[in-house]
């Protein structure tokens, strides 16, 4: 007899909070600093309320110095503590890139393992809400090309709710982008979920005959994509790949093999991307497997425009995903 | 500005100002048997020289404590040799043998050690000062009374990542100890041709930053502005500022025909030597005999014989452990 879970309604920024809030409350070491992380509550309100219950120690406000305050979480990660940094959108982490690829992702390695930096950032990506191209861009692909970090992009309640507590963990640097889509997801979440897994891909939804790979702010178009599909009969499996570094190559591959058609749903650009990236490891690991060449969903090769009609059509979108998997199974299937 | 109004020339005691003398001496002889390593090929990769720069470190490491930390630039063998890394380890490092300090992945640029809070030679100009206002940051939460000493020339002082780090160490008053080493030129560009303001301190002063410059080539000097820049940071004043004043006898790395500078400006600041004037003021003051100096070079030469000895016969890291490191081995918990 299994008692029933209680359960709580909430959205993908209440559970963020909620982790933020379980951290700092669980190790002194740990605490939060970002630009408007306090006063003003988060620039997407994340954090709204936690400085009157930490205090501004906890809850910094920084100037706005991408570099400076990523550095100086690495510096603080390295003296002992646990800082999650904010930056507000991935596009302002560009001003941090130097932090991030010359000292967080080699000073372990370039020490002789003398030094590890266990820091968290977190920060928004992605598109789909008229912001244009200095907002918009799905930048989490570039930072999963670099060794020395983890890349994590929840895109559920629950690993929104769970992944912090795992990456702050973690001994080394550990990336999370936020999709801005998904803050006012709303569902129900366990009372009591806590930590999850961050090395494994999930299979958010099985099926036969078709693979959709995918992550954050895309999953729940795929998931719809894969609605639309069984209607017509094509059941397809939708792979929510959670961790873009370390890759889970093997769940990749074992949902290839079971569906033998691969179609990556991406917001980033096709060129030299993620999704380029995962169609070579189906090449080079499933290849016999496949009935069809893999096929790509990704943002059109633009700066995400502001006008809403251009901004969807240069987004992948539910119509696309399924007219592609569509052509695929009439062509080969 | 000038120097600082309170510096006097404090009585010599003769242990200590042969103590110093060594220590400048050993860096000298140790990076002229580097460069001669690095005609023999034995050491490859960019070779920074410190030559002529000896007082400051020197001078600067007497005020640090055996806790205080330490961020340092690729002209590091001096700071490192200061702090009481070995000779050994740190010429090993720079054949790449994994007996290295940083098991051969840094070299010369990148010497790095945990035992003394060593947190490495940065090689991106200005990278470093994020990292020590993180590390003070850490520090100050955790209610160590600890310094952290931040080496870096002044090119960096024209970029971005000196000023936002300037900001944030003042703002929450971190005891981070910038220490400017000017010595006039970026590779080379002169100061005045890249700086539309050429007096640094002011430049620290305007974040209200206590800053003095000091005479570089004095190790009395630098001693003394260091010991009373580390006091006041220690008791928890912020942040302190010092520009030492200095010159760099070689070229900007090992291959730089000095176009951009004079043979007479070179010969001049030789006759400031921080090493033989320091020699010739001991000697007139009857601290120093030339049986000591006889003894120091016999002795320093033994160490940099048995560093090289030590570096000849390290091992190579086997190749197979090319990628350990790029992530902690220690699971999360
Ligand atoms: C961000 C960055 N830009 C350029 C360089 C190339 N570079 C290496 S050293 C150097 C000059 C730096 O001069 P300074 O900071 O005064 O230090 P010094 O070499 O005189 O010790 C330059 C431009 C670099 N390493 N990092």
């Amino acid at each position: 007899m299994t008692a029933e879970r209680k359960t709580v309604r909430l959205t993908y920024r209440e559970a963020i909070r909620q982790a933020i809030r379980e951290a700092l409350q669980r190790d002194p070491r740990v605490f939060l600093m970002g630009e408007d992380v306090g006063r003003y509550g988060g620039c997407f309100a994340v954090s709204k309320g936690l400085l009157e219950e930490f205090g501004p120690e906890r809850i910094r406000d920084t100037p706005l110095s991408e570099s400076a305050f990523v550095g100086a979480g690495i510096g603080a990660a390295l003296g002992g503590m646990r800082p999650i940094v904010e930056i507000m959108t991935v596009n302002f982490s560009l001003l941090a890139l130097d932090q991030i690829v010359n000292n967080a992702a080699t000073i372990l390695h370039m020490s002789g393992g003398q030094f590890n930096i266990p820091l968290v950032i977190r920060m928004t990506t992605g598109a789909g809400r008229q912001l244009a191209a200095q907002h918009s861009h799905s930048l989490e692909g570039w930072y999963a090309h670099i060794p020395g970090i983890k890349v994590l992009t929840p895109a559920t309640l629950e690993d929104a709710r769970g992944m912090l507590w795992t990456a702050l963990q973690d001994p080394d640097p550990v990336l999370i982008f936020e999709h801005g889509g998904l803050y006012n997801m709303e569902g129900e979440l366990p009372a009591d979920a806590g930590a999850v897994d961050i090395d494994r891909a999930a299979v958010r939804r099985p099926g036969t005959d078709v693979s959709l790979i995918t992550y954050g702010g895309s999953l729940g178009k795929a998931l719809q994509a894969a609605e639309e599909l069984a209607a017509l009969g094509i059941q397809a499996e939708v792979v929510d790949l959670r961790t873009l570094r370390p890759l889970d190559t093997e769940t990749i591959l074992a949902s290839v093999t079971r569906t033998h058609r691969a179609v990556i749903i991406d917001e980033g650009w096709r060129s030299g991307s993620l999704s380029a990236e995962i169609s070579a490891r189906i090449m080079e690991g499933a290849f016999y497997e496949l009935d069809a060449p893999v096929a790509r969903v990704c943002s059109a090769e633009v700066p995400i425009p502001y006008a809403r009609h251009l901004e969807e059509a240069a987004l992948p979108q539910v119509g696309t995903i399924v007219a592609t998997v569509r052509e695929m199974m009439g062509a080969h299937g | 500005m000038t120097l600082h109004p309170d510096l006097q020339p404090p009585p010599l005691e003769r242990h200590h100002a042969v103590f110093l003398l060594r220590e400048m001496l050993r860096i000298r002889r140790f990076e002229e048997k580097c460069a001669e390593l690095y005609s023999a090929t034995k050491i490859r990769g960019f070779l920074h020289l410190y030559i002529g720069q000896e007082a400051v470190a020197v001078g600067a490491m007497q005020a640090l404590d055996a806790q205080d930390a330490i961020v340092a630039t690729y002209r590091e063998h001096g700071h490192a040799l200061a702090r009481g890394i070995s000779a050994a380890s740190i010429m090993a490092e720079m054949y790449g043998k994994q007996e290295g300090c940083s098991r051969g992945r840094g070299g010369s640029m990148h010497l790095f050690d945990a035992a003394t809070r060593f947190y490495g030679g940065n090689a991106i100009v200005g990278g470093g000062l994020p990292l020590a206002v993180g590390l003070a940051l850490a520090d100050k939460m955790q209610g160590r009374p600890h310094v952290t000493a931040c080496f870096f020339g002044e090119g960096a002082v024209a970029e971005g990542e000196f000023h936002e780090c300037m900001n944030l160490a003042a703002l929450w008053r971190l005891p981070v100890l910038f220490c400017c080493e000017n010595n006039l030129y970026a590779m080379g560009t002169a100061l005045q041709r890249s700086e539309s303001q050429t007096d640094l301190c002011l430049k620290a002063a305007s974040y209200e930053i206590p800053a003095w410059p000091v005479d570089g080539m004095d190790v009395v000097a630098c001693e003394e502005a260091t010991q009373r820049a580390a006091l006041a940071v220690r008791a928890g004043g912020g942040p302190y500022f010092l520009e030492f004043r200095t010159y760099r006898f070689r070229a900007h790395s090992m291959f730089d025909p000095q176009l951009y500078r004079d043979k007479q400006e070179i010969e001049e600041w030789k006759t400031r030597d921080p090493i033989t004037t320091f020699q010739a003021r001991l000697r007139s003051q009857g601290l120093l005999t030339d049986d000591d100096v006889q003894r120091l070079e016999e002795e320093i030469a033994a160490e940099i014989a048995h560093a090289v000895e030590f570096a000849e016969a390290g091992t190579w890291e086997p190749v197979e452990d090319l990628t350990k490191f790029v992530y902690s081995e220690r699971k999360p918990a």
